[in-house]
Order: C-alpha cells, then structure tokens, then sequence
C-alpha cells in the first residue's frame, strides 16, 4: 500500500464522480484542441497560398511611388545594397527569401523594355513558378507554416547561404519574359544588345501572366555597372512568413531600413493578419474561459471530495499522516484528472476537428500530435490550480473534529 | 513511567464563557498498563485521550511520553510520534470505507513507508492475529461490527505502537462482542506489552483495567 495506490483505489471505486470531474476539463481541452486543429491547417493553406504568390514584401526608397506593387521598383529612387546585408545580419525572424533588384527602362532594338538586374537563385527561389518550370534551383516547400522557422523552410543548413545564395547567371547572360521576347521577337540562345553591350538569351520565361512577362532579367552586377549604379539598388523583395509579418515583420525591417518605406501585399496579407489574429483571440478567450470554467469545476470536485472523505482524512491524520501525504493525496488525484482529462480533450478535440473541418472550414484537419502534450500540460495546470485551495483546507483540517462527525 | 500529565487544562470558549472540558488533571501511566478511563458523558474523557498526541490542542498543562515533554511540540513531531508509537482504536472503527480488510491494515505501514512486501507479511500475519484471514479481500461494509473492530485493532497494532488509545472501543457493540474484543485487547496487552489507555463508558469494560481513572467534570476523582 502507497498513497498513491491509495489514490489510485478511491478514483477507480468511485468511477461515477470521476466522470463528472473529467467532464468539464475534458470538453474545454477539447474545445481548445479542435479549434487549434482547425485554425493551424488553415493558416497553412493560406501561407501555402501566400508562399506561391512570391515575394510579399517591398522595400523601397523612401521617394519612390508605391501606387503599383508590381512596377514600383521601375525606375524608382535607390537605396545602398548594403541594406541587404543589413537584413542578413540581423537576428530578425521571418525573411524567408530575399532579392535586390535594379530595374530600369532601357531601350533595346529601338524599343522601350524593363531590364530587371537580380541576384538570380533568390530571384528563382521567391518564384514558384518559373521553379515549376524546371528553370532552376530546387522546389520550394512551404515556408511560411505557422510557427515554423523561416530558416528550415528551404532545407538549407547555412541561413546566409540560403538567402544569399547566387546561382549561375553569367554576366553575357540573360532571361527574357514572354511578352518581351515576343516583342522582340527573340528566342533561347538569341544574342541581344543592351546597353552596348551584348547578351545571350539563356531561357524565354514562361508566361506568368505578371509585369515579369515585360521583363529581361540580368545579372544585378552587370546592370548596375550598364547603369551606372554601383552598389544601389531599386528595391529588395523579401518572401517574409505570414505570421511573422502579422508578427511585425514590417515594423522590424523599418527599424533597420531607416529612409525607406517597407510595403506588403495589403489585401492578402492583412486578411491573413486579421484570421490569424481572430483565431488567436478566440483561442485566447476560450483559454481563459476553460481556465476558469475547468479550474472551478475541478476545485468544485476535489472540495466535494474532501468534504466527503473529512472523515478518511481525521483518521489519515490521527494515524500519523503529515499534512503533505493530504497534499499528495489530493493533488495526486488533481494530476491523475489533469493528465486523464488532456489526454480524452485531445482525442475528442482532435476527432471533432477532423470530422467538422471539411464541413465547417472546408479543409482537411490532420491531428496535431504536438497539442496532446500541450493539452495534458494544460489539463494539469487547470485541475492543480483549481484543486489548490481545496486541498490546502483538506490539509488544515482539525483531524479531532473530524473523527467525531461519526 | 511511558505517560505522565500534569496540571492538564483545556478549555472551551462558547457563549456563556468559558468551559473547562480537563481541569487541571494530572496523571501518571506505566509502561505495560492496561489504563481506564471513566466517567459520564461530558466528563471529559474522550478530551484527555484525544489531548495526549495532539489531536486536541491543550490549554495548558505538560505531558509527557517516554520522558519527553511533547505538548509543547509541533504538529509535525506530534504527528511523527503518533504515526511510530500510538495505534488508535474508535468507537465506529474508523475504517477507510473503499479499502479492503488487509489495505486497511497496511494504513500504518504505508504512512511510515514500510517495503511492500513487508507490509503484507505483517499484515497479514496480524489479521490470523486477530483471526480475520478469511476476511482479508472484504470491504468494511461487508464485515459485521465485531469484526469492524477487530480490523481496527489490527490496524492499531500492526506498526508495533508502544501504547494503544482506545476511544469506546466496544460502545458500538453489543455485550458478547464488547466481551470478546476487551479479552482481545488484555491479550494484546499482556503478550505484546503494549499500553492500553482505553476511555469507556462501560463499569464491564473498566474492570479490564489495571489503573482506572475516573473523570468527573473534568477531574480526576479516583486513581
């Protein structure tokens, strides 16, 4: 015999008072766990979305016009290109991809065109769908997956190697966009003259149906020496995760980019923001709730409990048992409800979430397996906390005026 | 001398003032005696037993146990005392409603973290004691009222207490039970030198004793 068969014996011989108890916990961590479940696929889809999109922040000059996302960068004002090792260096979270770029108009075979210079790896990678295309570099997987580090997301060890990495784009090479090589009727492998200077075509990009179809896309160096623009460039996209940018992504690169003005997709980026932070509010609240709710509804249990077993506990004490072996046995059983009630909220919420995700959310709800530990951490938090004043009066009990309740 | 008292006083407050439950009793206990205490009801016996280890808290007054002072002592020595050196036996038994005969008995044990296969050997060597063995996997409410009390005494010698304080231990049973378990306990007395101090109501039960003290308003008039 241990106390904690003890316990053990009086929560199996009185099942029925233990389901009571484990009601409420349960049906609030389920309640938790179901909406979590939910919510966690569903800002993956929509990081998934925002991830395809390509790049979602702007950084510009402080001057230049930002009417247009897209074409902002043309011929815009420019800022250091130290301002991307700026970002590098800093330990902010989130930059999931960067590319500097210089854009300008230039006129090629008499004709007016947009010559982008980029850092092309980056430019690829923040690209999905040229990647599709088999142009280069390797597929992306999703980056901005709530709570994920940006730093896994493209399986590269080495953060600056990720995010600085250049592949090969010779400087006599360059990448046309649909609309412009038919513009100007150029094909794979065609030398141009820009600038003075001569180009091969190394790939016709498929069309995207974006300003990048008007686009020739050389290497950053080569133009900025074309232009004359040593170590300046236009803009900087930056493919920055979701959350951190409804984390304050934004406000971060401001703080480091003085001079500049740090833009994002508004509309899909703000309604991300807004879901993201209505399902944290209404997770928080039900927290809350479930946190008074449950704790009162345990604390409820263990002082209908102590009050029943007065009499248990004057023996317990008359027979020499300290007042921490009425801790123990009481917050024991607190523990032994808490890990129960996370355990059955998680399977029951997990359930409920997968079954209701199609219906309500219209998506495919997979369990979290992560939240069964968060559930039991709270569960017990919950059931502890509300088990404490309880069993502390259970322990302060007067052992002689209990003995003689008989 | 295993129990001496001197000058014990608890009082009462309650409306009309204050009330001496033990008025300045004193008393002395040999280690071997059979002790009992009687009295009317109110005269304050169950008080005095309930005293001696702590379960009620004196007003004034010194007790000693094995010569050492122990009213002055914390909740903590006094439940240590009690846990090592005093079994306790009750008028309604006092046994854990949801525990088997021998999980019962293993109480004692349990609480001074005797091994496990210890505890069931001595457990059950004091329930063939006490002749319940049969009755071993039983639950309280499936045993009759004698053998109640006889899981109780089990229950109270089974740590191997230097002194047993019995509250009433028969007063829930009719006469030829009380007869069997005050013989139970002169046996538990004389074989295993084990103290009693046993409070009764019972002229019967008091005849068992080797020193009877007699409680009137909360004194002693006889030793």
């Amino acid at each position: 015999m241990t106390i904690t068969k003890l316990v053990l014996i009086e929560l199996w011989k009185r099942k029925s008072q233990l389901i009571t108890g484990l009601l409420a916990i349960t049906l609030g961590i389920a309640v938790i766990v179901a909406i979590q479940s939910v919510a966690v696929v569903s800002e993956q889809n929509v990081a998934k979305n925002l991830d395809n999109l390509g790049a979602n922040i702007l950084v510009l000059p402080q001057a230049a016009s930002i009417d247009d996302y897209y074409t902002s960068d043309i011929d815009a004002p420019t800022l250091p290109m130290d301002y991307v090792e700026r970002i590098l260096e800093s330990t902010i979270a989130g930059v999931d991809n960067m590319s500097p770029k210089l854009t300008r108009r230039v006129s090629v075979e008499g004709k007016s065109v947009v010559l982008t210079g980029i850092l092309p790896k980056s430019e690829i990678a923040s690209k999905p769908l040229w990647q599709s295309s088999g142009l280069l570099g390797k597929q992306l997987t999703t980056a901005c997956a709530p709570n994920q580090s940006a730093n896994e997301s493209h399986g590269m060890e080495d953060e600056k190697l990720k995010r600085k990495a250049i592949d090969t784009l010779l400087s006599e090479d360059c990448m046309a966009g649909s609309q412009v090589a038919k513009k100007l009727s150029i094909t794979a492998n065609k030398k141009i003259n820009i600038l003075g200077k001569e180009f091969k075509v190394v790939k016709v990009l498929p069309e995207t149906g974006t300003v990048d179809d008007d686009r020739i896309f050389a290497n950053l160096a080569d133009v900025q020496h074309l232009l004359k623009i040593e170590n300046q460039v236009s803009a900087i996209e930056i493919m920055g995760c979701c959350n951190a940018i409804s984390e304050g992504l934004l406000g971060q690169l401001r703080n480091i980019l003085p001079d500049t003005r740090v833009t994002s997709i508004n509309q899909i980026v703000s309604t991300q923001i807004e879901t993201n932070q209505l399902m944290r509010k209404v997770t928080l609240v039900m927290l809350i709730i479930i946190f008074f709710v449950g704790g009162i509804s345990i604390g409820n249990y263990i002082w209908a409990n102590v009050n029943e077993r007065k009499r248990e506990i004057g023996i317990l004490r008359m027979m020499g048992a300290e007042r921490m072996t009425i801790y123990k046995m009481f917050l024991l059983k607190a523990l032994l409800l808490g890990i129960a009630g996370g355990i059955l909220g998680f399977l029951l919420g997990t359930l409920a979430g997968v079954i209701l995700g199609p219906y309500l959310a219209g998506i495919v709800v997979k369990p979290v397996y992560i939240y069964l530990l968060w559930s039991i951490l709270l569960s017990i938090t919950i059931s502890l906390a509300g088990s404490l004043i309880p069993t502390y009066l259970a322990a302060r009990f007067d052992p002689h005026s209990n003995l003689q309740e008989d | 001398m295993i129990l001496k008292g001197e000058n014990v006083l608890k009082q009462y407050q309650n409306t009309s003032g204050k009330i001496s439950a033990l008025d300045h009793v004193s008393f002395g206990v040999e280690n071997g005696d059979f002790v009992t205490v009687t009295g009317p009801s109110g005269s304050g016996k169950s008080t005095l037993l309930l005293s001696i280890f702590g379960l009620i808290r004196l007003t004034s007054g010194t007790i000693f146990f094995n010569g050492n002072r122990i009213d002055n002592m914390s909740d903590r020595h006094l439940t240590e005392i009690r846990k090592k050196s005093v079994g306790y036996i009750l008028q309604s038994f006092a046994l854990v409603p949801y525990l088997t005969t021998i999980q019962n008995v293993m109480i004692p044990l349990a609480l001074e973290k005797v091994p496990k296969k210890e505890q069931q050997t001595r457990s059950e060597e004091i329930l063939e004691y006490v002749g319940l063995s049969d009755r071993k996997d039983h639950l309280p409410r499936e045993l009759s009222a004698g053998q109640q009390q006889r899981v109780a005494i089990a229950r109270s010698i089974v740590h191997r207490p230097q002194i047993i304080m019995a509250d009433e231990p028969t007063g829930n049973l009719d006469p030829a039970l009380s007869g069997e378990i005050l013989e139970f306990l002169r046996k538990i007395n004389r074989e295993n030198k084990i103290t009693i101090m046993m409070v009764t109501h019972s002229p019967m039960a008091a005849e068992f004793g080797t020193q009877r003290l007699h409680l009137s308003e909360g004194k002693i008039t006889n030793h």
